[in-house]
């Protein structure tokens, strides 16, 4: 690929992200400022994940894009076609064999290890966006450890709803310092974050950086008498019969009909081909892939 | 008795204009001080200068801390007053907007210091956000209304609850019932006496009203042009004004 630099950013442009990756892991939870570029998709596509992924990967690396969950989702397929084009890396949907995962809405439900990067697309990095607009003031409360405003949110959910009722981009707290935005993940993923991969938080509209270093600590916000809890749709999935994994609902007719299939296509697929049939699944996997059905 | 605030020679300058300048006073616990003049006479400046919201051009704020003892708080550092500003330190603000977070709901704003001071249990924080809007004469039910659904009168004495829940020593107060009808001012004067009292509160109170300063305050002093013309009693002074401004001020008040 001789038109482009590998990974598309010119190197000193590689060099500025992966010092702000730095500063990130260094100081887990707070979110660095970096000069974002243009990149040549729309905000909202990932443009902070992409130019984390570019300063992350080497020519080694293989790589696996999701997006909801899903490998074949167009954000996922542009953003891995990009990186197919640019960096001509080996790319993969196996999350297993996969050294750089870019995800948008979830994290893999495979154990991650010491060897793999999971880099997140972050539209708002701001957890306390919402609650006080005026940026000086959210910093100030970030370096002051000011955070009762956050159980405000909560507060107001369970007064109004008589429970938690955030379900996504649910507060964290990360090695009791910083309260961080885990981007928009079910709050089912939230136990997940404190694992053995590196994990990247891209925002690229807001040129926010964000790290969470493995075996990190990092805690859900909650109150005593109402705990936090991880929720999932009551079902198993109908394709692989998984009872643990996050489900996404389909709705299959306009009589009422619906199915509940896993929101991580590789791990659906992986179980079918170790024989595992759900309500509505086929005794073989089919090769065109998970969503046939 | 120690003074909980001493107040010593704060001056405040917007370029060459005077905003106060030498402003002194000592004020005991449970006692409450009024602040008396015109517009422009620099009443709100200082008291935003006591309270840390604006930078001051020179002089001490000694605030008798619980844990310290009597500390300047002008130069304490910015966690510390900050941390003073949601726990031993009120503002009430004229307009109940400025106080109050208009999208989150009454319980929310009252419970927001507590919070901000470490509590974690809804069912504590929901239990003393509705004593307090008791203690303020609001209706339990209205708990869960976001202030905007309230009148003036309510959100103002909303306001109050929100500041008095963490239980504070000191109360800085700008016109608390500045644009109210008269028997809602009565009615808002009255809570206030009896909070204070019961209380045992400290307060500033910055007015240009008359009445207001008769009924709560202890201690007057008046302003005008940015320097203090006259202190004393508050019967003292508004039925023997000495200075030529506070007797002017006193017989401005329109008499029904």
């Amino acid at each position: 690929m001789s038109e482009y630099n590998f990974a598309y950013l010119d190197e000193q442009t590689k060099r500025m992200i992966r010092r702000a990756i730095l500063k990130g892991l260094a100081i887990p939870g707070y979110q660095v400022p970096f000069a974002s570029r243009e990149m040549p998709m729309p905000y909202g596509w990932g443009t902070g994940g992409v130019q984390v992924s570019a300063a992350a990967l080497t020519p080694d690396d293989t790589l696996k894009v999701i997006d909801q969950g899903a490998d074949d989702t167009t954000n996922a397929v542009s953003i891995r076609k990009f990186f197919q084009r640019t960096a001509g890396v080996a790319t993969t949907e196996e999350t297993e064999q996969a050294s750089i995962i870019q995800t948008r809405h979830r994290i893999p439900e495979a154990t991650l290890r010491e060897d793999q990067i999971l880099v997140y697309q972050v539209p708002i990095p701001e957890p306390l966006r919402f609650l006080e607009p005026r940026e000086t003031e959210t910093r100030k409360m970030h370096s002051l450890e000011e955070y009762g405003l956050m159980h405000v949110k909560l507060y107001e959910d369970i007064s109004q709803h008589g429970q938690i009722a955030t379900s996504y981009a649910y507060p964290v707290k990360v090695e009791g310092r910083y309260v961080m935005d885990p981007s928009p993940i079910p709050k089912f993923d939230n136990p997940k974050l404190e694992m053995a991969a590196i994990q990247l938080f891209g925002a690229g509209r807001e040129q926010r950086i964000y790290a969470v270093p493995p075996y990190t600590q990092v805690v859900s916000l909650d109150f005593e008498d109402y705990p936090f809890e991880p929720t999932k749709a009551d079902h198993a999935c109908d394709l692989c019969a998984a009872a643990d994994s996050y489900l996404d609902e389909v709705i299959m007719d306009d009589a009422g009909g619906r199915m509940f299939v896993c929101s991580d296509t590789d791990y659906c697929r992986s179980r079918r081909a170790a024989g595992h049939v759900g309500r509505l699944g086929t005794e073989a996997p089919l090769s065109t892939g998970p969503e046939a059905a | 008795m120690h003074p909980l605030l001493q107040v010593n020679n704060i001056r405040k300058m917007y370029g060459a204009r005077i905003g106060c300048t030498d402003v002194s006073f000592d004020l005991f616990p449970g006692e409450v001080m009024g602040i008396v003049g015109e517009s422009g006479s620099g009443k709100s400046t200082l008291l935003n200068c006591l309270a840390g919201h604006l930078d001051t051009d020179g002089g001490e704020v000694i605030f008798d801390t619980r844990d310290r003892g009597p500390v300047d708080t002008l130069t304490m550092s910015e966690p510390e007053r900050r941390m003073l500003g949601r726990t031993d330190w009120a503002f009430v603000h004229q307009h109940a907007r400025d106080g109050l977070r208009m999208s989150v709901s009454a319980g929310g704003n009252i419970g927001e210091r507590l919070m901000a001071v470490g509590g974690r249990h809804y069912g504590d924080i929901r239990a003393s956000a509705v004593d307090w809007l008791d203690r303020v004469e609001i209706e339990e039910n209205r708990v869960d209304d976001r202030p905007s659904a309230f009148s003036g009168g309510m959100q103002q004495r909303l306001q109050i609850a929100r500041n008095l829940v963490t239980g504070p020593r000191l109360v800085f107060m700008d016109e608390p019932t500045g644009g109210l009808d008269v028997s809602v001012q009565a009615r808002l004067l009255d809570l206030l006496r009896g909070l204070v009292r019961e209380m045992g509160l400290s307060a500033i109170i910055v007015t240009h009203d008359l009445a207001v300063v008769r009924l709560l305050a202890d201690r007057l002093m008046v302003m005008k042009s940015g320097h203090v013309v006259e202190t004393g009693l508050t019967d003292q002074v508004l039925d023997d004004p000495q200075h030529a401004y506070t007797q002017l001020l006193v017989s401005s008040v329109l008499q029904v």
